[in-house]
């Protein structure tokens, strides 16, 4: 098992690393001048370099690579270009609120994709079954802004039930931050709700039909018995996995969702520093947004061993 | 106990009597695209208490469907559309949801094909046999108690270790066991098997058979056994009903049915089957003309009227009522007067089979380890073996002998270990078949089990010929159309056959196919690894034929896997005895068949349920097949042999010697002691295991095992 982990991690920071290149060649090979960005097309030729002399960026590839992997290593991602700090506080302070969001967003989302998609199984080509699938295939392919949007226009406006923005006052208790971030993770939950439900209902649709339901069924089991001791843990198995994704893509940040609600997490984040040719700020994003990635996986990983044995015993090797 | 009876208002009430299931005319159709197709005709049979029946009958004949309707456990699609189904008197088709779950929990239990799926792959064994205990309402432990009971009264050794298992960690025959314990938790009046035994190895089946015969006596339970293996059913049942086209044309007494049949589609199932140690110098194999209608046909008023040999215009217009032959033997045919023109193929003239030629296949001291984590597990264990010209070597032994292994190292798909000799025509082959020139690749080809995963799927049976014919023969243009048509032509392959893509031939057509494309480049030889055993027994039977036609054209050698030593004895001319990567016996097949045998040999043929219920030694090997990674000292089958010799067996391996003309074995007791020691045990009752200290001894290797 610690072998395995071991082994997993190291994997990991392979990942990350390249992960860093790939950021780095994609933010430093296009041609573009850096202090040029920054400062405006009129800004004179003199200050345009004496900007780019003061944020290094006049200097040769190698010398630049070499400084940000050196960087990477000692988690000091620089200062950023636009407001001069160091990047990695501000980077921090927003995956924390996107954790937030997405957080209460999988909170809402999981239980009740979960439990939908099992009773849909149970109650297979129904009507209740039909219509948890229609209404997930049509939830999700709504667009979240739409969603969103509407949520806004309805809970938010004219019934004045819960706040449009998402940001709660400085040191809002816990109820209130909920409160204010309710309705953007409502419109990310509805999103995946689709989604997982229809994930489970599959698994659970296979296992249902598999021998050892039969051997339960033959010996006498309750319909529910059956379900919560022999189809819950063999059928979450390929929905844990997807969850693992999902969660990797709701920390990058659902920016519509944050420019609707005004919230200022890791989508808003890097679209600003992409914007502005904040260099620093995008390469410690990105990579913070893979960290999650990599960690949401092997969580998943370690969740999926823990349910099956069999895969249990690969890992132990 | 008694049970409430509840019937629709007006319907008759059953007969009194003590029938544990009667099925009733029972009629059963598949809803497909919203047509119903009708796959049971109206069966009626009944099972007394502690009586055994056994269901036989083709793939598709619809008998596992009765099974399955019996305890209404029922694909979707399925709609009983007339009958009805008692069991202890209660009718099965109208019972509620509510009262049918009650009833299965009590009063019906099946065991099936393929343990291990029937246990969840994610909880241990222990929860989920207490829980068969639990359902019925008794406490935590009580439950526990009777689980680590029933778990010992089906010879499991170590209940309380098995408990503390995943079902994955378990041997397939130790699966089988806790499966049949769940079942009997309730102490059911109906108990299904259905395939209980298929897919495990001979020495398992038959030690579950043992089991099931053995609780047969203790339980009075009412035992239905469905399984295509007619001596599995011989070896357990006492009433068979024999299945065609969803009726029963055949019923009565197991032994009597299969001694003298009296209804054509019995007679020419059972002659289809290699029995009676016949071999292919003797006689072809009887086949049934045509093929099972498909479900859902409309069928003249006989069902087997357009295959049988017998049938005249009152086959088609009058549907034959049950003829009572006395002793509870029925049978549903027009002209049983008639049966007796019905004679068997004559023996084919001319001697045994021909001069054995010189050596096509060569193998000197070939190994084969693989290498896992650090530990290597010998597979192949310096295997001397000839295969001569035109001659057909059957490999046989348990799974995890080494038997496909040896095949895969001849084919090139695994590389033999540096050292050893594998020469074709005198020459050595390449380790790896990429590496050998397509002439080598043309002279040794494959037939698989299952040749739906070995045809493409997206092609027509002739360009999938084509192609081997223009990959193998370097044949180009019109000649290769003449190869391929030439070819259909041995496999009594059709035209049309030959436009259609695999999935659109049944599987005997598919396994000519597959043949045919085996035979593409003349091969020198063929290794058919299970050939026939996804077949049924008359669609087996032709391709057998085929097989031993062809080899008679074309020379060609085999090397034939096979678990079922029937199919073995007929097409083999010589047999080789695998034994965890070891060849522990080879000799003519004649000779192996008579015997002295190795021990592990003679364990093999005692295991074989025959059909013609023929006495002869019994003997059960304790423990399973050692982990080949850790194979024990001395002789690797000490641990598990009933004539083990303390002192010798596991401190010397015995060589492979030559004990008479033509007859090798491993074994350190000598052969005329083995002759005495065998023939006693023929004549004995008594059961032959595996003594204790050799269990001791194979206890002590497994706990070295680094695995």
């Amino acid at each position: 098992m610690v072998r395995y982990l071991l082994r997993r991690l190291l994997l990991g920071l392979i990942t990350l690393w390249l992960l860093a290149t790939i950021v780095f060649a994609i933010t430093n090979i296009l041609p573009t001048d850096v202090g040029r960005t920054i400062l405006g097309p009129f800004a004179p030729p003199e200050t345009v370099a004496a900007l780019n002399e003061k944020l290094g960026t006049n200097r040769p590839l190698p010398v630049r690579y070499v400084e940000s992997m050196i960087g990477l290593v000692t988690l000091n991602f620089g200062d950023s270009f636009v407001s001069g700090s160091p990047v990695l506080p501000q980077v921090l302070g927003a995956v924390g609120r996107s954790a937030k969001l997405a957080g209460l967003a999988l909170l809402i989302t999981i239980p009740l994709s979960i439990a939908a998609g099992l009773y849909a199984a149970r109650r297979r080509d129904r009507l209740a079954d039909r219509a948890i699938v229609l209404a997930g295939v049509t939830l999700s392919s709504i667009p979240e802004f739409v969603t969103g949007t509407i949520l806004v226009v309805v809970v938010g406006v004219q019934l004045d039930l819960l706040p449009v923005l998402a940001t709660a006052p400085e040191k809002a208790d816990l109820v209130t931050q909920i409160r204010y971030l309710l309705l953007p993770a409502v419109a990310m939950a509805i999103v995946y709700f689709g989604y997982i439900a229809r994930m489970t209902r599959a698994g659970a649709i296979e296992v249902l039909q598999s021998d050892y339901i039969r051997t339960a069924t033959m010996k006498g089991l309750t319909t529910s018995q059956t379900m919560r001791r022999h189809v819950l843990r063999n059928a979450l198995v390929p929905t844990v996995a997807v969850i693992a994704v999902q969660i990797g893509y709701l920390f990058g940040g659902i920016i519509a969702v944050e420019k609707i609600f005004n919230y200022n997490g890791m989508g808003a984040t890097m679209l600003y520093a992409a914007q502005r040719k904040d260099l620093p700020m995008l390469t410690a994003g990105v990579i913070v947004i893979g960290l999650v990635y990599m960690l949401a996986t092997l969580a998943a990983d370690l969740i999926i061993a823990w349910m099956n044995p069999r895969i249990r015993l690969e890992t132990e090797r | 106990m008694t049970t409430m009876i509840d019937l629709p208002p007006g319907a008759p009430v059953p007969p009194g009597d003590h029938a544990a299931l009667r099925v009733e005319d029972l009629s059963l159709s598949y809803i497909v695209r919203g047509i119903a197709r009708p796959v049971l005709r109206g069966v009626t049979f009944e099972i007394k208490p502690g009586e055994s029946y056994g269901l036989v009958g083709e793939s598709g004949c619809g008998k596992s469907t009765t099974a399955y309707a019996a305890v209404r456990y029922l694909a979707r699609n399925a709609r009983i559309t007339g009958g009805r189904i008692f069991i202890d008197g209660s009718d099965m088709t109208t019972m509620s949801e509510d009262r049918l779950r009650e009833f299965r929990m009590r009063h019906a239990s099946m065991v099936y094909q393929d343990p291990g799926a029937a246990l969840n792959p994610t909880t241990k064994v222990g929860p989920q046999v207490i829980e068969a205990f639990a359902v019925l309402g008794e406490s935590r432990p009580v439950a526990e108690a009777h689980a680590l009971e029933a778990l010992e009264r089906v010879q499991i050794a170590d209940p309380r270790r098995v408990m503390q298992r995943y079902p994955h960690q378990l041997s397939g025959g130790m699966q089988q066991r806790i499966v049949i314990a769940m079942a009997l938790a309730s102490d059911p009046k109906l108990l299904v098997l259905d395939e209980p035994t298929t897919g495990l190895d001979a020495t398992v089946e038959a030690s579950v058979l043992d089991l099931v015969r053995s609780l047969q006596g203790e339980t009075n339970a009412a035992i239905l056994l469905i399984a295509h293996n007619l001596g599995v059913i011989r070896s357990v049942c006492d009433r068979v009903g024999v299945m065609y086209a969803g009726k029963i044309v055949e019923e009565g007494d197991a032994a009597a049915v299969f001694d003298k049949p009296q209804h054509p589609y019995t007679l020419a199932l059972l002659r289809s089957l290699p029995r009676h140690g016949i071999r292919k110098s003797q006689r072809a194999l009887a086949t049934i003309p045509g093929s099972l209608p498909p479900v859902g046909a409309t069928l003249p008023a006989c069902v087997f009227v357009d295959r049988c040999p017998l049938a005249t215009e009152i086959c088609r217009t009058i549907d034959p009522p049950p003829v009572d032959l006395g002793d509870g033997r029925t049978s549903k045919c027009h002209h049983i007067d008639r049966l007796p023109e019905l004679t068997e193929a004559p023996a084919r003239a001319g001697a045994e089979h021909a001069e054995q030629g010189g050596a096509a296949l060569e193998l000197s001291g070939l190994s084969k380890t693989f290498h896992q984590g650090g530990h290597s597990v010998p597979a192949l264990v310096g295997i001397d073996l000839t295969i001569h010209d035109g001659e057909t070597l059957g490999l046989v032994g348990e799974s995890g002998s080494g038997k496909s292994t040896l095949a895969r190292t001849i084919l090139g798909i695994e590389r033999p270990d540096a050292g050893g000799g594998l020469e074709l025509d005198s020459h050595q082959l390449a380790g790896r078949s990429t590496d050998r020139p397509t002439e080598d690749k043309r002279s040794i080809q494959m037939v698989f089990q299952n040749p739906e995963s070995a045809l493409n799927r997206g092609w027509t049976a002739r360009r999938i010929l084509a192609r081997s014919v223009r990959k193998l023969t370097g044949l180009r243009g019109k000649a290769i159309d003449k190869r391929v048509d030439e070819l259909a032509a041995n496999l009594r392959l059709s035209q049309q056959h030959l436009d259609l893509k695999p999935r659109q031939l049944s599987g005997g057509l598919k396994q000519r196919l597959a043949i045919a494309r085996a035979f593409a480049g003349d091969p020198r030889i063929v290794v058919a690894d299970e050939p026939t055993s996804a077949l049924d027994v008359s669609v087996q039977a032709a391709i057998l034929n085929v097989l031993s036609d062809l080899q008679v054209e074309n020379k060609t050698s085999y090397l034939l896997i096979s678990h079922d030593l029937g199919v073995v004895r007929y097409l083999a001319d010589r047999i080789a005895v695998m034994y965890l990567g070891r060849i522990m016996e080879v000799g003519d097949s004649e000779v192996v068949f008579r015997g002295p045998n190795h021990p592990y040999t003679e364990a093999l043929l005692s295991a074989i349920p025959k059909v013609d219920g023929e006495p002869g030694a019994r003997i059960r090997l304790g423990g399973e097949i050692p982990s080949p990674a850790n194979p024990p000292s001395g002789c690797v089958f000490h641990t598990r042999c009933h004539r083990f010799m303390k002192g010798i067996c596991e401190v010397t391996e015995p060589p492979l010697i030559e004990v008479e003309p033509g007859h090798q074995m491993r074994c350190h007791i000598p052969v005329e002691e083995l002759r005495r020691l065998q023939a006693e045990a023929r004549r004995s009752d008594e059961v032959l295991t595996t003594p204790p200290e050799a269990l001791e001894a194979a206890e002590a290797t497994a706990e070295n095992d680094p695995a």
